[in-house]
């Protein structure tokens, strides 16, 4: 499967630290498509914002992308120098954070940092983009006036990622990537963010990679969710499926364990704890946690395979084309 | 049932100065709350950031001194008793942190992190102590051997298990668990939940649930209470509160929840933003984000009123 906008095959992604090499990402692969929204869903340590942070190419030292591909638009831009990049970064691709306040520069004011950022991707001077500053914060939602001369302490959580989120859609950029843009805020201003973002992005139709650990949140914002486990994608399918159909032991699991309002269910859990990546488990990284695991689970490194239309899993249960999962139980 | 805390007219002022000469202003973090937990109940408080309801959790057990109210323990007023008789009611009444990480000494063992509440309150031989804590450790899905061992060789959902160890240990009646699983990953919170669960069924424990997760509280709680500035807005049964909501705010709350599957959903968010606790607005202090807000919300406050026996509502129109 390949995406019109974005293919990251085999990303390979390790961190040099004083205990050992820690494998990050082992192998991932995602696509996406001009205009649509792809989440990616996980817990702690999953390699989630890794993957993010490679594809902008801002892993640095102790880290390292060992191998891989980044295809952006025809492009690999992992082969390209840092000033090509630079064309790139708040060009093309543009990302907001989870911590927003400390993602501003403390120093300066909002508008000039907005105008910064709008001046560097078209080239025009800062001057002829404060022009364009009040329209990106009125786009918010924001008082522009009283904003622009604000600084980064002064501005509540929600209004600060309302900036984050001016500065990375004035520059027009094909391809948003929000990590976690809602995890530090609370429920109501969460939703409000949200439906804004929502709103926004219809309107600019840039693609989304929205990196969350809440499914509920990717499941209403985004077209297609990608699960993501220890350093591997293990299962994407359009958000619907994915919760009515759920394959891979993981993504079970993992639904079975969010509590939902006005459901009466026992919250099952995932036994044991996540792999240190230092020395992960041979073969399917998830086989000792999976009640379902057998023999070849523990050797091989099952490939993400299409089990049914659009819907990919990567478990040694399911041969391609089969969705019952019944290798196992032969 | 008997209710085994009952507080009335709780408040607790934080004093704040500009500097040293100016007049102090008083953060009103809990501002005049009434309310009873039944024995054996579990008794949620929601709220944003802000409401007071982690101060509202640390004043009922007196973790903080209250600015004046009656904290009614077992029918013993405890704001008025002297600090050397209170230890009993210290053993009763425990907390468990939102922050594993932050909230075990990083210096200490295990052993010592959970024993040292039995080298307080009890006079027990070190061998009893030991057996104490091995029993209550594997209460919690832990091990002999995990004793020996320093927090920072355990994963979050482990240490969260040694900070209600610590607080069981004691064999405590009440429990004030402040955000003890926002910390957490869903697929370990899950589990810590579903231990907070058999525990209280083992030994007959009353909670207090501090949470900012919806979800979890129906999943958790049998009475809610919603807090926003410093006050209670809506008080009463889990179905009170989920099935017949009546105050805009716990209406606005229930709906900014991102539902799971089944699409988009037509909502009513609250617009703006939480205000200063420290400067609230007058009248309904919700009246600033109210979509049902009048004149009169912005002037008078309303009082909290019975709609249905047990079901409190803080609102000029919930009548």
């Amino acid at each position: 499967m390949r995406g019109s906008l974005l293919n990251v095959e085999n990303l390979r992604v390790v961190f040099y630290t004083y205990r050992g090499v820690i494998k990050a990402l082992n192998g991932v692969r995602l696509w996406l498509n001009e205009e649509e929204r792809l989440a990616v869903v996980g817990e702690t340590g999953c390699g989630k914002s890794v993957t993010a942070l490679s594809i902008m190419r801002l892993i640095e030292p102790p880290g390292e992308i060992t191998t891989g591909k980044v295809e952006f638009l025809g492009q690999d831009l992992l082969s390209l120098s840092e000033e090509e990049m630079e064309k790139v970064r708040g060009k093309s691709i543009s990302m907001i954070f989870q911590e927003p306040v400390a993602a501003l520069n403390p120093v300066f004011k909002v508008g000039f940092q907005i105008a910064e950022a709008i001046a560097h991707s078209q080239n025009i001077s800062i001057k002829d983009a404060y022009q364009l500053v009040p329209e990106a914060l009125t786009m918010v939602g924001l008082d522009w006036k009283r904003t622009m001369n604000l600084y980064a302490h002064e501005l509540s959580g929600g209004m600060a990622q309302r900036v984050m989120i001016a500065m990375a859609l004035a520059v027009k950029p094909k391809l948003l990537i929000a990590d976690e843009p809602t995890s530090a805020l609370d429920v109501t201003i969460q939703a409000q963010i949200l439906e804004l973002l929502d709103d926004l992005v219809k309107v600019s139709k840039n693609a989304v990679i929205f990196i969350t650990h809440d499914l509920a949140v990717a499941s209403e914002f985004c077209d297609r969710v990608a699960v993501m486990y220890a350093g591997n994608v293990v299962e994407v399918a359009k958000s619907d499926e994915i919760f009515a159909h759920p394959l891979h032991p993981y993504t079970v699991g993992l639904i079975d364990s969010i509590p939902l309002v006005g459901q009466r269910k026992e919250l099952k859990g995932i036994p044991g704890v996540v792999p240190d990546l230092v020395d992960p488990p041979s073969g399917c990284r998830f086989h000792p946690r999976c009640q379902r695991a057998f023999g070849r689970c523990k050797v091989e490194l099952p490939d993400l395979i299409e089990v049914s239309e659009n819907h990919f899993v990567a478990c040694h249960l399911y041969a391609a084309g089969d969705r019952n999962g019944s290798v196992a139980e032969s | 049932m008997a209710a085994l805390l009952k507080v009335e007219g709780l408040k607790k002022y934080f004093e704040i100065r500009k500097s040293l000469f100016s007049r102090p202003i008083y953060v009103k973090a809990v501002n005049d709350v009434s309310f009873e937990i039944q024995k054996g109940s579990i008794f949620a408080v929601v709220g944003e950031s802000g409401s007071g309801k982690s101060t509202l959790g640390r004043t009922v057990i007196k973790l903080i001194e209250p600015t004046s109210g009656k904290i009614l323990y077992d029918g013993h007023d405890i704001t008025q008793i002297e600090k050397k008789d209170f230890l009993e009611f210290r053993r009763r009444m425990q907390i468990v942190q939102q922050d594993p990480y932050n909230s075990l000494h990083p210096r200490k063992l295990v052993k010592d992190i959970v024993g040292e509440g039995l080298k307080i309150h009890f006079k027990m031989r070190s061998d009893e102590i030991y057996v104490r804590i091995k029993e209550i450790l594997e209460l919690v899905g832990m091990r002999e051997e995990h004793m020996f061992r320093y927090p920072h060789e355990f994963s979050g959902g482990q240490r969260q298990r040694i900070a209600i160890a610590r607080a069981l240990v004691l064999r405590p009646e009440f429990l004030v668990l402040d955000e003890p699983t926002s910390a957490l990953d869903v697929s370990v919170q899950a589990r810590v939940l579903t231990l907070l669960k058999e525990l209280r069924e083992k030994f007959g424990l009353t909670y207090m649930f501090i949470t900012h997760n919806l979800a979890v509280v129906d999943h958790m709680a049998t009475h809610v209470a919603v807090m926003y500035l410093g006050k209670i807005m809506e008080m009463g049964s889990k179905e009170d509160i989920f099935e017949r909501a009546a105050h805009p705010y716990t209406k606005a709350l229930l709906d900014s929840i991102p539902s799971f599957g089944t699409g988009r959903r037509i909502r009513s968010i609250p617009r703006g933003e939480i205000p200063n606790p420290a400067n609230p607005p007058s009248g309904c202090v919700f009246h600033t984000r109210c979509t049902q807000a009048v004149e009169m919300c912005k002037v008078e406050e309303p009082k909290l009123v019975e709609v249905s026996p047990g079901h409190f509502c803080r609102c000029h129109f919930c009548g």
